[in-house]
């Protein structure tokens, strides 16, 4: 049963403010059959926070996080937290960790969790991050919904511990989307052995909601749009009824269904990034149920960023994408064909032109 | 008239010329040449790719971080109208917004090695693409 949240009523405290419905975050909401236990919490990610030098970060970057957190607190009623998707930094210093949580501590009133992105990752092995925001992976359950955090963006020991000469460049190699100098992502071993552990008690009937920073589920290798793990992840979560995966890294809008696991990507607040299929030199596995987002226009710098409104109705999710300069999106759970789907653009002759990608 | 100096110079290199036979031909070339002509042109391209994940302008953002494998560029639908400039325009004014804007740089002569190099880099990883000159 879905139960459609209206943004304007999360967004009517914005109304004197005319940017706001344009503002970059991701609103979740979770309905249930009884509406008290509905909850909702906001996502925003892939912020990609970038030093310059001295107190100079990159303009354009900051402006997207900073409208997304601006609008966050806007949002009537509060979420019950705020997910940040990982990529806060875009080299992992601390500089731009520390200016990413200065910019994030503008949250009112809304516990704030991460999870990390490669960006936040290979300079020291999230040691710096972890002073700031907790524990790499973890769970936590909220109003009977199981919330698991993966770290999915770790790779093989060799690459990490014995590749690269420095840390620096070890970050600078796998910064590069397209550099085939970087390395599969991967949940690995010891954080599968975890996940089973902590899935053990949990009731089969249990919504399961899993962030990730990487697509749980296998789209293009060479940009990492990738988990060389995933098939392993996905089986310990197919038992579940009612599994949804929420990832950040691709910049753009994705969604899929694998057995009982709907996958939903979530957008970027600094910049969009191109479809794999645009690559003509590429062969890739974007799902053929996505309905791409719009083209990015360069001339407007905020476009093809944007945020979610994540309404999971019974346990399923459904993305309110709000897109700066650009239409709405809306991809919802569909009980009938149990996937998710676009709910104005999925059916072929409903596409619009700027959706094709080339 | 030609002064006689000069007409025995014009004799002498004509003399040369015939001598030397083939080497100053035109149209012939052989595989050293196109080897050669193939190595000039994936040299030009791995400048361009250095470029491209190079910082170009003041804010450290590099081609890539927004086009990697320089994907979404479209190489192959230039010229075309760009409505925000008003007018028909080639890629290399295109490639000039981006180092202006986003990447907070300088505009490249539209000579200059380094858009040559550009160019050939985005246009290489497009290959085998039909031309779909004023395409959106
Ligand atoms: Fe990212
Ligand atoms: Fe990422």
């Amino acid at each position: 049963m879905s139960h459609v949240i209206n943004r304007r009523n999360f967004l009517k405290g914005a109304s004197a403010l005319t940017a706001a419905s344009t503002l970059p975050i991701s609103m979740i909401e979770l309905a249930f059959a009884d509406s008290s236990q509905n909850f909702s919490f906001a996502y925003i990610s892939d912020a990609h926070i970038q030093h310059v030098k001295g107190k100079d970060f990159v303009r354009n970057w900051d402006r997207g996080l900073i409208r997304a957190v601006a609008e966050t607190n806007l949002l009537t009623p509060k979420p019950d937290f705020v997910m940040f998707g990982g990529d806060l930094a875009q080299l992992g210093k601390k500089e731009e960790l520390d200016h990413g949580a200065e910019i994030l501590s503008g949250l009112s009133g809304s516990k704030l969790r991460c999870v990390m992105g490669e960006h936040d990752y290979y300079l020291d092995l999230g040691q710096y991050w972890e002073k700031l925001f907790g524990p790499q992976y973890y769970s936590f359950d909220h109003k009977g919904v199981h919330f698991v955090v993966l770290n999915s963006i770790l790779t093989t020991d060799e690459w990490t511990f014995k590749r690269w000469p420095t840390a620096v460049q070890r970050m600078n190699e796998m910064a590069g989307l397209d550099n085939p100098n970087g390395s599969p992502f991967m949940v690995g071993d010891k954080q599968r052995a975890w996940l089973k552990n902590d899935l053990a008690n949990i009731s089969k009937e249990t919504p399961i909601v899993v962030f990730s920073h990487s697509p749980l589920q296998k789209i293009y290798k060479g940009w990492n749009f990738w988990t060389d793990d995933a098939e392993q992840v996905q089986a310990l979560l197919q038992p579940f009824k009612k599994v949804n995966v929420i990832y950040g890294h691709v910049h753009q809008i994705q969604y899929n269904q694998i057995g009982n696991i709907s996958f939903n990507s979530v957008m970027a607040t600094a910049w969009p990034w191109p479809y794999p299929s645009t690559y003509a030199q590429a062969e890739q596995y974007l799902p053929k149920l996505t309905v791409e987002m719009n083209r990015a226009d360069p001339f407007f710098e905020r476009d093809a960023t944007g945020w979610q409104l994540i309404n999971v109705a019974t346990g399923n999710v459904d993305l309110h994408y709000s897109l700066s300069n650009n239409t709405s999106r809306t991809v919802a759970f569909n009980s009938k064909t149990g996937q998710p789907e676009d709910t104005s653009y999925q059916a072929p002759e409903k596409r619009i032109p700027p959706q094709s990608h080339f | 008239m030609l002064k006689p100096a000069f007409k025995t110079l014009f004799w002498c290199i004509s003399t040369l010329a015939l001598l030397l036979g083939n080497t100053v031909q035109a149209d012939e070339f052989n595989k050293d040449d196109l080897n050669r002509w193939q190595t000039q042109f994936d040299k030009v391209v791995q400048d361009g790719r250095k470029l491209w994940v190079t910082p170009l302008g003041s804010n450290g953002v590099s081609c890539a971080q927004c086009h990697p494998n320089a994907a979404n560029t479209h190489p192959e639908t230039y010229p075309k109208f760009q409505k925000q400039l008003g007018k028909v325009a080639p890629m290399w004014e295109m490639v000039n917004w981006c180092l202006s804007n986003p990447v907070e740089g300088k505009a490249l002569a539209a000579d200059s090695a380094e858009m040559t190099a550009l160019q050939a880099y985005v246009t290489y990883e497009r290959r085998g693409v039909k031309l779909e000159p004023g395409k959106h």
